[in-house]
């Protein structure tokens, strides 16, 4: 089953597959430490390898920490563990049927991998392994990269100066944790113990705790089809700038088809950042199906990040290629599932804008608070307007409807 | 009576289903390598497939204390690890002010000894003698927030809890940690390092049938088959919220007290309630689709 990895008698060959294979997993994005090479290695040991079964539930048990880790593992562990001489076996890989079974949501996954080993086997394969590389894409959408070129110097350098002072003051909401406060209604004994004992335990000063306060998490889920261009990129910018600034924010981005860009925009440097999310996001500047995003977001992520009293910050022109049909019951599963919902749309600049399009009348009465953000200015201004107590469904809404 | 622990895979699946836990090879791999190499066992996994049976029957099985910690927003040290007992502190400066001791380091030292000590289940999971650690399960650890993570690491990796006015207290013999996860929210990559994963996944048919036989034996097998091929169908559908085991075992039980042998359209809309928790998945099923459901798996279930 599993050839030339015979435990007992070349225990050097173990550790060093164990540790290319890790490597392998490591190069397709998976975050894998030698703390847990070693582990793996001494739980091979242990579980013992007579079955391809447990080998791979061991390795499955030490190596994985999600479970959408999973679909890039299995392929990994397919080609490597089926002969341990990876460059041969790398071509494996790329016989189309390993992709043509995949589901949609994985082929992304799948193209990492690729990348992985497309990488180190370039010398020797190079022309036909590209081929098979470019087979791997979607061609369903029009793929296209954002560009980021096309903003001029001057006005990407005049960006990052106002974002880089853009602070977010979403209201903070009460914690059941208790901190220390001198007006505070529950007393805390340890510390007023404590306190006494500096003083020799004659008296017994009390210390008085209150529920701390703290920032909700935060949801951003922006648009980036193609009415919505000019905006979107001052807007990666100016959500990776939140994302760094604190923690328990995520990020999804959509057109036609949802994206996770969180670990993307969490690098510190925002050219990587940007680098990297370029990457991830395949349906920049095409067409909306807000509808479909949203539902996949409610169905696939909505109990996995807005636990917890989360704010989502929906970012987007309400134009929608599907007439807005089936987006009034997810945006009313949407609202239902967070604390409240912040719509951020581009086209409020526009004094005639009204709530015309069906998107728009489908999503507003599930919006907590509708604001204008055309450009840097209108984003600053934001900070201003979010400061003030939020209440659901406020009056502004209303004057919308 | 403590039993020692399973000595292969093997063994870990029969014991799992001495104590009628229906496990496949994957679950008994994982669990077998976190009880050898004392790691915790970190179980992710939808509600209702059987995550915290797991540290139940682990504890019943091998004869261990299950010691239980269930989160919630704002657990803290004195509701998780330890706390002092105050009242009797109190008491303790009111007596040696009355025996007129002076020095305050003598009353700091008396005043926080062992003796105060209130013991939470994180701290009574590090008291096991060896041979006999009990079970720690964490239960539903995405419940809490990142600061108590953040305080368990310390625990689950060097099996210790730092006390600041007496020092650690630390285990002769590491506990069987199991922690469980139902995913409302991502758990920091920090503690999962130091666990083994495992997904919990919804049963097949052949092991979901094992799972009712075992625990809804009143039901007839032949309605059993009828259910297993029905909830199977259903996982298949587009649903907000997908039945899992319980809601299953859950179903059999009330078909077995409606004293029904066989499904009908009928008896299936009216108790649709049992199997699916959200309205708009309820409407989705209910009627025409939940007849057709109904007549595939008596067919399914008749093959």
């Amino acid at each position: 089953m599993i050839p030339a990895l015979d435990t007992a008698g070349a225990q050097g060959r173990l550790a060093e597959n164990v540790m290319h294979f890790a490597r392998l997993l490591r190069a397709a994005g998976m975050r894998i430490g030698p703390d847990r090479v070693l582990d793996c290695v001494r739980a091979l040991e242990i579980a013992g390898a007579e079955r391809r079964e447990d080998w791979y539930w061991t390795m499955s048990a030490v190596l994985l920490s999600r479970e959408e880790q999973r679909p890039i593992f299995d392929q990994a562990f397919r080609i490597f563990w089926r002969d341990p001489n990876l460059t041969e076996r790398m071509m494996q890989m790329l016989l189309p049927q390993t992709y043509g079974r995949a589901p949609k949501p994985e082929e992304q996954q799948s193209q990492r991998l690729t990348d992985a080993l497309f990488s180190k086997s370039r010398e020797e394969r190079e022309d036909k392994i590209e081929l098979d590389a470019r087979l791997t894409f979607s061609s369903s959408e029009v793929l296209q990269r954002m560009d980021f070129d096309t903003m001029s110097s001057a006005e990407l350098a005049e960006a990052k100066r106002m974002i880089a002072e853009l602070r977010l003051p979403l209201p903070e909401i009460r914690t059941r944790r208790f901190e220390r406060e001198p007006a505070g209604r529950r007393i805390d004994l340890r510390a007023s113990l404590r306190e006494s004992l500096r003083e020799g335990g004659d008296v017994i000063p009390l210390v008085r705790a209150a529920p701390g306060r703290l920032h909700p998490p935060l949801v951003i889920l922006c648009d980036i089809s193609g009415s919505m261009n000019p905006y979107s990129r001052m807007f990666l910018h100016f959500m990776h700038a939140i994302t760094n600034d604190r923690d328990r924010v995520s990020v999804f981005v959509f057109g036609t088809r949802l994206t996770n860009i969180t670990r993307q925009l969490r690098h510190r440097d925002v050219d990587v950042a940007m680098a990297k999310v370029a990457d991830a996001i395949r349906d920049w500047s095409g067409g909306t199906r807000i509808g479909a995003c949203l539902r996949e977001f409610n169905f696939k992520w909505a109990r996995r990040v807005l636990g917890q009293n989360a704010c989502v910050l929906l970012v987007s022109d309400g134009l929608d290629r599907e007439a807005g049909e089936g987006l009034g019951e997810e945006m009313e599963r949407l609202a239902k599932s967070c604390r409240y919902v912040v719509w951020m749309n581009p086209l409020l600049r526009y004094d005639k804008f009204e709530a015309r399009p069906a998107g728009v009348r489908a999503m507003l009465p599930h919006v907590d608070l509708f604001l204008p953000v055309h450009n840097l200015k209108s984003l600053v201004e934001l900070a201003r307007v979010l400061d003030r107590p939020m209440l659901r469904k406020s009056e502004e809404i209303r004057a919308w409807r | 009576m403590p039993n020692p622990l399973p000595p292969s895979i093997d063994a870990t699946q029969e014991l799992l289903a001495s104590a009628d836990y229906v496990a496949d090879r994957s679950l008994a791999t994982a669990l077998y390598l976190s009880l050898t190499m004392q790691r915790p066992l970190f179980l992710e996994g939808e509600a209702g497939v059987g995550k915290t049976e797991i540290a139940k029957v682990v504890s019943q099985s091998l004869g261990r204390e299950l010691i239980r910690l269930q989160c919630y927003e704002g657990l803290d040290i004195a509701q998780a690890a330890y706390e002092w007992n105050y009242s009797r502190q109190m008491i303790e400066i009111r007596l040696a002010e009355a025996a007129g001791e002076k020095s305050k380091e003598k009353l700091g030292a008396d005043i926080y000894s062992e003796r105060f000590l209130v013991r939470r289940p994180l701290a009574r999971a590090l008291e096991g003698k060896p041979g006999a650690a009990p079970v720690l399960l964490i239960d539903e650890l995405d419940r809490t927030d990142e600061p108590f993570e953040a305080y368990l690491l310390e625990v689950l990796s060097d099996w210790q809890i730092t006390i600041p006015e007496i020092g650690t207290l630390a285990a002769k013999e590491p506990p069987i940690v199991v922690i469980t996860s139902n995913r409302t929210r991502e758990i920091h990559d920090a503690v999962k390092r130091r666990c083994f994963y495992y997904w919990v996944d919804y049963p097949d048919a052949a092991r979901e049938l094992e799972i009712l036989r075992r625990k809804a034996p009143k039901a007839a097998g032949a309605l059993s088959r009828e259910v297993v091929a029905f909830v199977q169908r259903l996982r298949k559908a587009d649903l907000f919220k997908l039945p899992g085991v319980a809601e299953t075992i859950d179903w059999a039980n009330c078909l077995v007290a409606l004293d029904k042998i066989a499904l009908d359209p009928e008896t299936v809309n009216n108790t649709l309630g049992v199997l699916l928790k959200y309205r708009d998945d309820i409407e989705r099923v209910s009627g025409e689709e939940a007849t057709r459901l109904v007549a595939e798996s008596k067919a399914a279930a008749a093959a």
